[in-house]
């Protein structure tokens, strides 16, 4: 089972909301969208769904097109980001629903419907009704509603956006093991890079209706190939720090600089990135030091975000531990040279961090 | 032992002044509260009072309720086929109504709820303003073409007459509600496998069922209370309740008990109905659409 998208775009009115994108996801591969809001997730979830029509280009599902084939006909399931049940049937109803349509006995919904509520967990509020249960087991619903038909391809748009913490974390953890036994396609819309991590698989980033990059979630976010996606994989967002390379000296500002990273590279401009956890308040051996001034703090438990004003450009630090420090006083941060990705002047990628690449 | 009787005597004798205060002291909401619900209900009580009495009676003393009990008013009525059968006539064409409005609406309300198209807003707003327009402005053009094709003075003609504001009214209730099931539900369904038509009617309806209770009711208490428009349109096969009691000015001068007692029965069917949909109509309050 392949789903493939070529050259698939999506216009409305005056407004592009997906650019021509070309994308191939294989059988039983989880895979991850990250954008932030806005930046044609759920758009592009719509196009592969069938909901909305593409512009331009067309869609293959195992080598045949069905860009104009009914949503009814296409083997997919889909949740939403808001819980959508059927609120005027009961939970078991709800399962079972789309096996009726299939026309399977009683005896095989049954035993589907029970197998799939086992594995949600949600055997005991199989009378219920949706509405009489909490976000969590309404979504959990959702899930099981579409996982029951066995589709090929399951598109999970921001699924547990509306939960609250506790929820969330629960059910995170569960998607990767439904996932593993669905042997499905599934395709995970979210606006976090961290939930993007914990489910592995591969990576689109998303930025303004545009695949910035698409690979194994890890290389996506060791090697970003450009700005944006280093800024889409990155929270809080990535550091920039604009150089001017002159021989074995990047400098930057007035009269300061820091030896030059990326290895040969040939003279010019360029920009550093670096990410926040990165950025440290203790040198350290071979640390390059950066005079800043702290403008905010946030301390959340156990670690302290630091914003940082470094010339004109504003820097975030993701500093462990609590620190008392007065936002308007200098901060002096340090910063491994080998965390370092060096972007070319149209934002892509020339080298990429040593660290990175060794792992 | 003293000291524990007098003390559970106590409160027993300061809760009885108390309660003796605030019987003889009645709350401000109270006096509002039954002076609004006397002024409401004097007239159906009169209504009611007449209906029971003896023509000699009404016309006679001033009495508050009935000297002289009689049945003999709503046994004219209920035995005369020129008195109930202005009830079946209005029965046939409300139901027929209500039927109609609420078949031709669905479709509509869905489409101004679910899609947006050219001028869709306008053309919500125009049926509105059908509302606005006295029946009276249509009475002639009306009968003079139900005249001309052959409709005159049946049910249907009614019904149909009945649409030009029941139809706007029941689309902007059940849009109202059907704006309130949110999309997603509708596409969750297609790709469920539901066919429209299937999706419709067993997942959508069950949704928006207090929005079509709600519509149904005003269709049917629009389409029961309207004279002009059934008056001007039947004569003798479709004559509606309503225009029965304008004409029952015989030569014997008024029959005010009878004419009483079919006010009574006229009242009847409209409270039936907004008895069983008092909720939903609550709930039609709560989205503002009604």
């Amino acid at each position: 089972m392949t789903l493939e998208l070529k050259g698939v775009s999506h216009v409305v009115g005056a407004q592009t909301h997906i650019h021509p994108t070309d994308l191939t996801l294989e059988n039983s591969t989880m895979n991850v969208l990250l954008g932030p809001t806005s930046s044609g997730k759920t758009t592009l979830m719509r196009l592969m769904a069938g909901l909305d029509a593409p512009t331009q280009g067309r869609i293959l599902w195992n080598g045949q097109d069905v860009t104009g084939v009914r949503v009814q006909d296409r083997k997919i399931a889909m949740v939403y980001q808001q819980f959508i049940n059927y609120p005027a049937m009961t939970v078991y109803d709800n399962i079972a629903s789309p096996l009726r349509l299939l026309g399977l006995d009683r005896a095989g919904i049954d035993a589907r419907v029970r197998a799939t509520a086992e594995m949600m967990r949600l055997t005991p509020m199989l009378d219920r009704k949706p509405l009489e249960l909490s976000g969590g087991q309404q979504q959990r619903c959702a899930l099981a509603r579409a996982l029951v038909k066995n589709a090929g391809l399951v598109l999970l748009d921001e699924p547990l956006a509306n939960l609250d913490y506790k929820l969330r974390e629960e059910l995170r953890a569960e998607i990767p093991r439904i996932f593993a036994e669905s042997g499905s396609i599934f395709v995970y819309a979210t606006t976090e890079p961290e939930e993007a991590l914990l489910l592995g698989g591969r990576c689109a980033t998303l930025w303004e209706g545009r695949v910035t990059q698409f690979g194994p979630t890890a290389q996506v976010y060791r090697n970003p190939q450009d700005t944006t996606t280093a800024r889409v994989f990155s929270d809080p967002p990535m550091n920039f720090l604009t150089v001017d390379k002159r021989g074995d000296r990047m400098h930057f500002g007035q009269a300061a600089s820091m030896p030059a990273v990326g290895g040969d590279l040939a003279d010019g401009t360029y920009q550093l990135g670096f990410r926040p956890n990165h950025l440290s308040l203790e040198p350290g051996p071979g640390t390059i030091t950066f005079d800043t001034t702290l403008s905010v703090m946030e301390i959340t438990g156990s670690e302290t975000f630091v914003h940082v004003a470094h010339g004109n450009a504003r820097w975030v630090g993701l500093i462990h531990g609590i620190r008392q420090l007065t936002p308007g006083q200098p901060l002096p941060v340090h910063l491994d040279p080998s965390r370092i990705y060096v972007f070319g002047q149209g934002g892509a990628l020339v080298a990429s961090a040593p660290y990175a690449e060794a792992a | 032992m003293t000291d524990a009787s007098s003390a559970r005597a106590a409160p027993m004798t300061i809760a009885a002044p108390r309660t003796a205060t605030r019987r003889l002291r009645p709350s401000g909401s109270a006096v509002v509260m039954g002076l609004y619900l006397l002024f409401l209900m004097l007239p159906i009580y009169w209504l009611l009072n007449m209906s029971l009495k003896t023509n000699a009676e009404i016309l006679g003393a001033f009495s508050l309720w009935p000297r002289d009990l009689t049945f003999a008013n709503y046994q004219t009525i209920l035995t005369d086929p020129s008195w109930y059968m202005g009830y079946v006539n209005s029965l046939i064409y409300v139901v027929m109504n209500t039927a109609i409005s609420l078949l031709v609406a669905l479709p509509a309300a869905y489409a101004f709820s679910r899609y947006s198209f050219m001028g869709d807003k306008h053309l919500f707003f125009w049926l509105l303003t059908n509302r606005m327009a006295p029946p009276a402005v249509f009475a002639l053009p009306f009968f003079q073409l139900y005249s001309s094709i052959g409709l005159f003075d049946t049910h249907i003609a009614v019904a149909l007459a009945h649409c030009l504001f029941n139809v706007p009214l029941a689309v902007w209730i059940l849009e109202g509600f059907m704006r309130g099931v949110p999309k997603e539900i509708d596409e969750t369904a297609y790709i469920d496998g539901y066919s429209f038509p299937a999706f419709f009617i067993k997942i959508f309806t069950p949704l928006i069922a207090s929005g079509i209770g709600v519509a149904a009711f005003f269709c049917f208490m629009f389409s029961w209370v309207e004279l002009l428009l059934s008056r001007t349109l039947t004569s003798v096969d479709a004559k509606p309740i309503a225009a029965t009691m304008t004409r029952t000015v015989g030569a014997a001068g008024v029959d005010w008990g009878v004419l009483a007692a079919a006010g009574i029965l006229t009242i009847l069917p409209g409270a039936l109905v907004i008895y069983f949909v008092r909720n939903y109509i609550a709930k039609g309050f709560a989205l503002g659409r009604v």
